[in-house]
């Protein structure tokens, strides 16, 4: 079992002629996921691969293939107009990689999006995965293994790392959510949180968090309050400096706001285990999962 | 993206905000010249650098103060010449400084009421936020803590923008009444529109005062601007003042890498942001201190990977080094190749710790272990850590 990807997931890739939406749509597709069609303006009635069919609009793509899923390599310039495009076109669930998006674009699609059915996950996020079922993003799929414990979380590589580690213990997966790092996303840690709670599929959590807003304290009020199962957790930052933009534009401490130290209090408060390291992520479940911690 | 005090108030005019006259010069000639145009007495002359406390500081040479008053265009000739090409160091500056190599030449107003107002970018709604306090002047985090009800908050709708009735209703909860309150209302609309078309994420005037004869003018003005956005701002992209940059970080932006420079020993060059935030994490709690910030992106090649080690080994507290690449996209010989090269290069100084895990991790190693370098390989995150922190000579 998993949450919002499985096996009859139909996929669309917008931006699926360039580079980067072409490397990956093929990685996606080796992986095993259904990917149904492609989209990218003025490239309609092509086939990508041979295979795929290319549409102009994603209305089109919807219209033709039922895709139920998309996922965006739209450059940032367009990527916001491209999230639109799709849940204007009444898919499901969008899930935009696309990195450095101006946070202005972002908050008109929060905006737009406010009250419609579509979901949001990212931007400048890894993407989705069920293991073994569908894959849909840009995280290496071998690292993987179908199991039971959800993976939510604002980093990439740090995803991976944590991925890895519950695999090389012999920790499956139900499905791992990378949300992304910017200031204005779309699903939050806590949507994710919600999502496991109620998969009979997700038997553990890990959730992966770092500096900067208040997604994880709210999660953790929500999880002390309503989650029935074990959760373990860790955030990234505990070093950086106040003021300065880690990276991930979301990854700033200002005003004295969203310091490691406040969200590893509040994920403490609520019973959650907290991985003292980035080292020991899967340990600490498994500790959890003991009882021991 | 910074920029300077005069650049800012240029904007805020450019958007109908009323701010006290000035010019900007860069030479003592220049200086007196600007005094002369504004036709007053009452004159104050403004260290330009991308820091506070400029009142507070101290030049190298001994001139005290970052900021004078001054009776006259000559006068301000005078003190210009002490202050341009001078070093000015301030509690943020650090002691290296920052050399000066504008004023701002302006007329003094006095001051009879002192307000702060700004707008910012809220995750929590998603959209701007007006936060104001009749208590200006001074540092509002001290007022939100010590006064937390004087503190005012207005949520700006994303898609429907500032309403005029907002900018009245400010105006009356910050004191203001009759034309004043017009004026007021007046400059927080300009204000909500220079926020919005040079894509801030903060745009913060402390103090906005009420001078004794009732004009409301923004005295000073910080801005915040999105670098996701500056690609649709060359006008603004072209204010940025490298020379107040760190030379390391102004490199690494060249080559497209995001690096930000700390105080400890340990380099590290990391693939991703929060993999980058955790590796110095965990060299800390191993006992050591990271040297930087260094987030290599998810597609860097073997070039980008060479310019990286040569900002890392650039800064010569640097006592070793710490790769940590989990691959994704970005395969790890490619990142072991530009290792070799790097290393070949520039000649290494210091120990490296390198763990590569994911795509292509075996082909990465066997190339790191034939290359004959003496690169000590890590098998995981911990066993990295606690390598890099002994090879820099610390740890618990």
């Amino acid at each position: 079992m998993s949450v919002l990807v499985d096996k009859n997931t139909r996929l669309v890739v917008q931006g699926i002629t360039g580079n980067t939406g072409g490397f990956h749509a093929r990685q996606c597709m080796e992986y095993g996921t259904n990917v149904v069609a492609g989209v990218t303006p003025g490239k309609g009635g092509q086939k990508f691969d041979g295979k795929v069919p290319v549409f102009d609009t994603v209305w089109e793509a919807r219209q033709e293939t039922r895709c139920n899923v998309s996922v965006i390599f739209v450059p940032a310039a367009g990527a916001a107009d491209g999230i639109l495009e799709a849940v204007d076109a009444g898919v499901e669930l969008v899930i935009c990689i696309t990195e450095g998006i101006p946070v202005m674009d972002m908050m008109r699609v929060k905006a737009e999006m406010a009250g419609r059915p579509s979901r949001l996950i990212g931007p400048n996020c890894p993407g989705i995965i069920t293991p073994g079922a569908c894959k849909i993003g840009i995280m290496p799929g071998y690292i993987h293994k179908p199991g039971s414990v959800g993976v939510i979380s604002r980093s990439g590589t740090l995803t991976y790392e944590a991925v890895w580690q519950l695999t090389s213990r012999g920790l499956g997966q139900s499905t791992c959510i990378g949300i992304g790092g910017d200031p204005i996303n779309g699903m939050s840690h806590l949507d994710a949180v919600k999502l496991f709670n109620d998969d009979p599929g997700t038997e553990s959590m890990i959730l992966i968090g770092e500096i900067g807003g208040t997604a994880e304290e709210e999660a953790a009020a929500w999880i002390k309050e309503n989650c029935r199962k074990p959760v373990a957790a860790f955030i990234a930052g505990t070093t950086a400096p106040p003021g300065r933009r880690m990276g991930h534009a979301g990854a700033i401490v200002s005003g004295g706001k969203g310091t490691a130290a406040g969200k590893i209090e509040a994920l403490k408060a609520a019973g959650i285990a907290v991985a003292e390291t980035p080292a020991v992520m899967a340990d600490t479940l498994i500790a959890r999962l003991k009882g021991s911690n | 993206m910074n920029i300077h005090e005069y650049q800012a108030k240029e904007l805020l005019q450019k958007f109908g905000v009323a701010t006290p006259r000035g010019k900007a010069a860069s030479t003592p000639e220049e200086a007196e010249q600007a005094a002369r145009e504004l036709g007053t007495d009452n004159l104050v002359i403004k260290a330009q650098v991308h820091a506070g406390g400029r009142g507070k500081g101290t030049f190298a040479n001994g001139f005290k103060g970052g900021v004078h008053l001054c009776k006259s265009p000559e006068e301000v000739r005078d003190v210009a010449s002490k202050m341009l090409g001078q070093t000015l160091v301030t509690h943020q500056t650090g002691p290296a400084g920052r050399v000066v190599n504008k004023v701002l030449v302006a007329e003094s107003v006095d001051i009879a009421r002192e307000i702060y107002f700004a707008i910012l970018l809220d995750r929590a709604t998603a959209g701007p936020i007006v936060v104001a306090s009749t208590e200006g002047g001074v540092e509002i985090e001290a007022v939100a803590e010590k006064s937390p009800e004087k503190i005012l908050r207005e949520k700006i709708h994303p898609l429907a923008g500032l309403q005029a009735f907002q900018t009245r209703k400010l105006a009356k909860q910050l004191g203001f009444e009759g034309t004043q309150a017009k004026a007021a209302a007046k400059l927080f609309e300009g204000l909500y529109r220079t926020f919005l078309a040079c894509d801030c994420s903060m745009v913060e005037v402390n103090p906005l005062v009420v001078t004794p004869e009732g004009q409301v003018l923004a005295l000073d003005a910080k801005f915040n601007f999105d670098d996701n956005a500056l690609y649709r701002h060359p006008e603004l992209a072209a204010m940025r003042d490298i020379a107040e940059e760190d030379p390391r970080e102004v490199e690494a932006s060249k080559h497209g890498l995001n690096y930000i420079g700390l105080d400890g020993n340990i380099a590290c060059l990391v693939n991703g942001a929060g993999l980058a935030m955790a590796t110095m994490d965990i060299i800390k709690s191993y006992g050591g201190s990271p040297a930087n910030f260094l987030d290599v992106g998810g597609s860097a090649t073997g070039d980008q990977v060479t310019e990286a080690f040569k900002i890392l080994i650039s800064d010569d507290k640097v006592k070793a080094i710490l790769v940590n690449i989990f691959g994704g996209i970005m395969k790890c010989d490619v990142i072991a190749q530009g290792i070799i090269d790097a290393v070949k290069a520039v000649n290494l100084p210091v120990p490296l710790v390198a763990r590569l895990e994911g795509t292509n991790m075996e082909a990465g190693k066997k190339l790191l272990a034939e290359s004959g370098l003496a690169v000590i390989t890590a098998g995981d995150l911990a066993d990295a850590a606690e390598k890099v922190v002994k090879a820099a000579g610390g740890g618990k």
